[in-house]
């Protein structure tokens, strides 16, 4: 505590606008109290004073003689009616859209501006090597626990924060347009909000514990905004199962936490940084805590086994798709792994086991990425994939270029997320027009949409290029970045030395490095194949729907066109030695402080002269992602494709991956299943009513009866038996003392 | 604050007050009209339910005053009052609160109004007697919570029951003649035992001529044998575990709490099932800390506990009716609370005891809430609903409130005493803590496909179509708790604070088995 006061006093960052870091949460936290407060205003009519005598609400509100409130409440809840099924539209604004559209935005704005303003104070401020740590009040202190609830800066939240609430910004913005006529306008908002505040306090928090409240604070809003459209059970169906498989994830960070408390007596970021080590170079102890906190990962950014929530979660709108699902949430077990690289640094066995299930997940994703035909489907394996890459990269200790990848990833996937949302939205407008019900996320009914989309168009090819990987977008740096550490790691360093699972370490990275390249081959394959079948080709729509297919208004294709310049440009962030084309390592000598040592602990430290090797790494990356497109343009048949009504079903392993491996189907046979019908067959009828309830409790009542009814017998009331019941007593008696 | 307080002489006739006033207020009742009034209208009712609130409002209060005056850093009885009552057998009307009984006494005079609130129009019937056995309620309650005399204690122990039995078996649902019953007959065979146990200590206490005592602090002092200790623990621990309910003592519960009219159950889940863990406690485990400690009886407990945990989530989870599924919900906080009290560290009791907080100001919140939609559509049914966000907003917001501070969410107050109880447990039982810990996984699916059935998904029972919002009654019942949980959810340090010393000293007295709590009292802080 003192150590605190006596660190922020002194601290470069002590007099900046980083004394402001509360407010970073804060205001949208604010936005959503404000929005909230909005979408349940119309709602609100005062119920009768007696809720079982009045009659029901038509009669209630017939003389209530507020024909006014009554009449935005029929409003309002008639039309949410309409509002079901995906990305779907009804004309009717909410009253206090407008209101909305200013508040929810402008405070992830001010917060944006608010992280800037921290951002040259931090970059002015010169070498910090220690964070900036701010103590608001106490949360939990008994006996030798305290927790606090308190926030740090330092190099890797104020990229995170600079993210979240940059994209969050630009996905604000775009919301105004996408969900213009939804009848729960200040309720997206205010999810949004929230959810901007959760993430925020996430990446902030100075304990994992602070960090633990936004890590599900995250999940809740995920939650809430999957099941947006709550009136569709499929939405709420996606909503729950989220936030339950984010709970298994969070029992693991749970369980982890429990480890460190009872093994170092803290929480704090700097304090178990600093008593690390008395846990013992890779002891199964670290091991342990390591991959109870990747389990937690695994859980937030979809990985093997868990990953099974994300691509359900799609039925959320599409900008929570965008700004949740891509860019921000599911990046959280990538920061995570950051921010304990002391930790994981000290265990070979956890940091091998995360890039394996990072590069599986990776390469598994992709492959159903492949067979997808609903374009937000597609984009969710992908992430999946891309997810599976900064594991990779963290794992093998390159923290910084898991980063990378981390913020490249944000820009080209919230692009290629809002821009299906463009696309969608055109698409939806156009049947909305003609009454038709065909699926509007489909890519069969595509086709050719580049004729009446081209800004759309455009930038969702740069993105796709970039998550190809070609040069020089930025998803090309991140990728080569993590691939080529990959590499580095099993030459050298700690990690090749280590045994995993029996197997030299350098082979298993080597083998990484492998899967990791046949990886981007398919990610070029399935992004090519997405672009060809939505933009390309004729036009799948239908006759009456074309003329009203077009452009996005600019309040939506405003924030694309941010993201897309930044997706080309990202790569500049961190440029590689080989390709010296600005300078060198920005954001590798940015984060430097942070994860510097525990990068070295595991890679080694690396030298700065270009290796004839590093260029070999870098052709082959490029040309596998050039092999891929150019396979996919010249295998796939835009052509030759049928609209969804028309297609016919298809067989073999197109089928299997068409129908995602059948792993939903196998855990819902294996886990869910026997686990629900165990409960209420074994666990309550069979123990609970059965065995307790009907053996023991009446069953002890049926006794006592039943002793009772002997009893009775007995006083019958005869003189003549209980003249023989005195009789045989006696004897009884005299037997007893004469035979003892 | 303070100063006021010492000025009108607070702590010398608080806790007397307490137990006074809802009498006072029963007798009022009794005097001003006739107790069998039952038309079935809300004739009469108006003044009888507000003397109700009125009388429990000024209770919360006048209660209030010890929030101020008492003293953080003490680990034992303040407050505390005395006076001659059964002189032959040296039974003494000796009143007190540490920072246990504060809490809980506090967490009562909250919950009572809105148990009035809740029972408003609900009540239709003897609407009178109703609320007079509310307040007798009140006082058997607050009697346990505060008794320094075993014999007090008992007495208050066995009121309490006859007040709930009337209240489930007039005011209950269809089979409520089966659940007071069972309520009672079960309660009840379980106390009986503790009642052998007090008189065997009131007979131990006499010796060397001293003339016995059911004074709880010198009752303390005694030490036993091993096996007697055994088996006093044995006789408490069945009362007890009754009362808390400990799997697989529970199954009064899930009758009782659906049969129960909402007042009923708010109170029981929030203050009578506390009963059991106030018990262990302050009586089972302090009075013989050999028996508490023995390991196959502390394992046997522990693994209860934690039985309870997922069994009660498991079984909460496939539940038809919404109020049975809170009800199994309760079995499985409570094991919470038996896993925070058995594994003795202070992070684990102090978790305990916050959970005992938190689970009455949830799981009362979920009664009042299921009670509101029940007095619209007449059914408990979780297949009755489904969609019913669109047409009652307020409702929907605050039922998922309510349900994520009782999933554990961090930021509310489930969240707090839920973690304290797992990483202070962890630490001496990190096997029985890491399968409590999946309790968090099954407490989401339960509740949240619950709460999914009945708010979300499509709204497809005409019947459900026009059910009225929340009227401003109960939007300020909710606002209430509501406030409670993100109060202690964010900053529960002055609740922690308060209960700091009595739970270090319950850890010490039952761990070291050192139970001369005066000296123990001193040293403390």
């Amino acid at each position: 505590m003192l150590q605190d006061l006596a660190a922020a006093g002194s601290h470069p960052l002590a007099d900046t606008a980083a004394r402001y870091v509360g407010l970073l949460p804060l205001l949208p936290l604010a936005g959503f109290l404000v929005n909230g407060a909005l979408s349940l205003m119309p709602a609100y009519k005062a119920g009768p004073a007696d809720p079982s005598t009045a009659g029901h609400g038509h009669e209630a509100s017939a003389h209530a003689g507020d024909a006014r409130a009554g009449d935005a409440h029929a409003v309002t809840h008639g039309d949410e009616h309409g509002a079901v099924g995906d990305d779907h539209h009804v004309v009717a604004r909410h009253k206090y859209a407008g209101v909305a559209s200013v508040v929810g935005p402008l405070v992830l704005a001010l917060s944006f501006g608010l992280a800037v303003m921290i951002w040259l104070a931090m970059a002015g401020a010169g070498e910090m090597t220690t964070p900036y740590v701010q103590t608001f009040f106490d949360w939990m202190v008994t006996g030798d626990l305290k927790i606090s609830w308190a926030f740090q800066l330092d190099q890797l939240s104020m990229i995170m924060v600079l993210v979240i609430t940059g994209v969050g910004t630009l996905i604000h913005i775009f919301s105004i347009g996408y969900m213009r006529d939804d009848p729960g306008y200040p309720r997206f908002f205010a999810y949004l909000n929230l959810f901007v505040a959760f993430m925020l306090v996430l990446v902030l928090g100075a304990s994992y514990l602070v960090l633990f409240v936004g890590w599900e604070g995250v999940g809740l809003c995920s939650y809430l905004l999957i099941g947006f459209w709550f009136s569709e059970k499929a939405n709420a169906d996606a909503g729950k199962k989220a936030f339950i498989v984010n709970r298994i994830g969070d029992f693991g960070f749970l369980i982890a936490m429990f480890l460190l408390f009872a093994n170092l007596g803290t929480l704090d970021f700097t304090s178990v940084a600093a008593a690390a080590p008395t846990l013992g170079y890779n002891s199964a102890l670290v091991t342990t805590i390591c991959l109870f906190f990747f389990l937690g990962c695994a859980g937030k950014s979809a990985q093997l086994p868990l990953y099974v929530w994300l691509p359900d979660a799609m039925a959320g709108p599409t900008p929570v798709s965008a700004l949740i699902h891509a860019a921000t949430m599911v990046t959280a077990g990538v920061y995570l792994i950051a921010r304990s690289g002391v930790l994981f640094a000290m265990s070979p066995t956890a940091c091998i086991t995360v890039a394996v299930v990072g590069t599986l997940t990776a390469l598994f994703a992709a492959t159903i990425g492949l067979k997808q035909w609903d374009i937000k489907k597609v984009l969710a394996y992908s992430t999946i994939s891309q997810l599976g890459y900064m594991f990779m990269g963290v794992g093998t200790g390159a923290y910084a270029a898991g980063m990378f990848h981390l913020i490249t990833h944000a820009f080209f996937k919230a692009l290629l997320f809002l821009g299906s949302g463009s696309v969608i939205y055109a698409m939806h407008a156009a049947y909305h027009h003609t009454g038709s019900h065909e699926d509007a996320q489909d890519m069969r009914n595509m086709g050719g949409l580049r004729k009446y989309m081209p800004v759309t168009f455009v930038l969702m090819w740069i993105a796709t290029l970039a998550i190809a990987g070609v040069p020089p977008f930025s998803g090309f740096f991140s990728k080569d970045g993590i691939l080529s550490a990959v590499f580095a790691r099993a030459q050298h360093g700690a990690l090749s030395e280590a045994t995993w699972l029996g197997m030299p370490g350098s082979a298993v990275l080597y083998a990484l490095y492998g899967l990791g390249l046949v990886t981007a081959f398919l990610t070029a394959i399935y992004m090519t194949r997405m672009m060809l079948y939505t933009f390309h080709g004729p036009n799948r729509t239908g006759e009456a729907e074309q003329a009203h297919l077009h452009e996005a208004p600019w309040s939506m294709t405003g924030p694309l066109v941010v993201l897309g310049v930044l997706s080309a440009v990202g790569g500049w962030l961190n440029l590689p030695v080989a390709i010296p084309l600005g300078p060198i390592g920005v954001l590798e000598k940015w984060l430097e402080p942070v994860v510097g040592a525990a990068t070295v602990a595991v890679g080694g430290a690396v030298g700065e002269e270009v290796t004839n090797t590093e260029y070999g790494l870098i052709g082959a990356a490029v040309a596998i992602a050039i092999l891929g497109i150019v396979v996919a343009v010249v295998k796939l048949r835009p052509a030759a494709l049928v609209p969804k009504r028309d297609a016919t079903p298809s067989h073999g392993f197109e089928q299997v991956l068409e129908d995602k491996y059948y792993v939903d189907e196998v855990y819902d046979d294996t886990i869910i299943k026997p686990l629900v019908s165990g409960s209420r067959n074994i666990l309550w009828t069979g123990i609970d009513r059965g065995i307790i309830d009907s053996l023991f409790v009446n069953g002890s009542a049926v006794l006592a009866r039943g002793v009772g009814w002997v009893g009775s017998q007995l006083q019958s009331g005869e003189t003549g038996a209980y003249a023989w019941a005195i009789a045989i007593g006696a004897l009884a008696v005299l037997g007893a003392f004469t035979f003892r | 604050m303070q100063d006021f307080l010492v000025q009108i002489n607070y702590n010398a006739w608080i806790l007397p007050a307490l137990l006074l006033i809802p009498l006072a207020g029963a007798l009022v009742l009794l005097v001003t009209g006739s107790l069998s009034s039952d038309d079935g209208t809300l004739e009469g009712a108006p003044s009888a339910r507000m003397v109700a609130l009125l009388v429990f409002v000024l209770e919360f209060v006048v209660s209030m005053g010890l929030w101020w005056s008492y003293d953080p850093a003490g680990s034992r009885w303040q407050a505390t009052y005395d006076h001659w009552w059964i002189i032959p057998w040296n039974a003494r009307l000796s009143l007190g609160i540490d920072g246990i009984s504060l809490m809980m006494v506090l967490l009562t005079t909250v919950i009572m109004p809105l148990a009035v609130l809740g029972s408003w129009t609900s009540i239709r019937s003897k609407v009178r007697s109703y609320y007079a056995l509310l307040m007798v309620l009140t006082t058997g309650m607050l009697g346990v919570f505060v008794s320094r005399d075993m014999l007090l204690f008992y007495v208050m122990w066995e009121i309490m029951l006859v007040p709930m039995y009337f209240i489930i078996g007039i005011w209950g649902g269809e089979r409520r003649i089966y659940a007071s019953l069972k309520f009672f007959v079960y309660t009840m065979a379980g106390s009986l035992l503790m009642l052998v146990g007090i008189l065997y200590l009131w007979n131990a206490s006499s010796v060397g001529g001293s003339p016995a005592t059911f004074d709880y602090d010198q009752l303390l002092t005694i030490a036993h044998t091993h096996k007697a200790a055994l088996w006093l623990f044995g006789a408490f621990f069945l009362a007890f575990a009754v009362k808390v309910p400990m799997f697989p003592f529970h199954t009064w519960l899930p009758d009782a709490h659906v049969e129960a009219p909402t007042a009923g159950s708010v109170i029981l889940a929030a203050i009578m099932l506390k009963m059991g863990t106030y018990g262990f406690l302050r009586f089972a485990m302090p009075l013989f800390p050999s028996a508490a400690m023995t390991p196959w009886v502390r394992t046997t407990i522990l693994t209860l506990a934690v039985i309870g945990i997922i069994y009660g989530a498991l079984v909460a989870m496939v539940q038809p009716d919404f109020k049975k599924l809170v009800a199994y919900s309760s079995v499985s906080h409570l094991g919470f609370v038996m896993l925070g009290i058995f594994a003795l560290t202070l992070q684990s009791v102090q978790g305990a005891l916050m959970v005992m907080i938190s689970h009455g100001i949830s799981t009362g919140a979920l009664f009042l809430l299921i009670g509101m939609i029940y007095e619209r559509r007449h059914t408990r049914l979780i297949e009755a609903y489904g969609g019913i966000a669109r047409v009652v907003p307020l409702f929907s917001t605050l039922l998922v409130i309510v349900s994520l501070s009782s999933i554990g969410l961090p930021s509310t107050n489930g969240f707090v005493g839920e973690f304290l109880v797992l990483i202070g447990s962890f630490r001496t039982h990190p096997f029985f803590a890491f399968f409590a810990t999946t309790g968090v996984i099954f407490a989401a699916a339960y509740l949240l496909w619950a709460i999914q059935r009945i708010l979300f998904n499509a709204l497809d029972k005409p019947e459900n179509e026009h059910i009225t919002d929340l009227n401003a009654r109960e939007l300020t019942m909710m606002g209430v708790l509501v406030a409670a949980i993100f109060w202690i959810g964010i900053y529960p340090q002055p609740i922690l604070r308060r209960m700091e010393p009595s739970a270090a000293l319950f850890v010490r007295t039952v761990t070291t088995g050192q139970a001369n709590v005066r000296t123990a009292a001193r040293g403390d802080r």
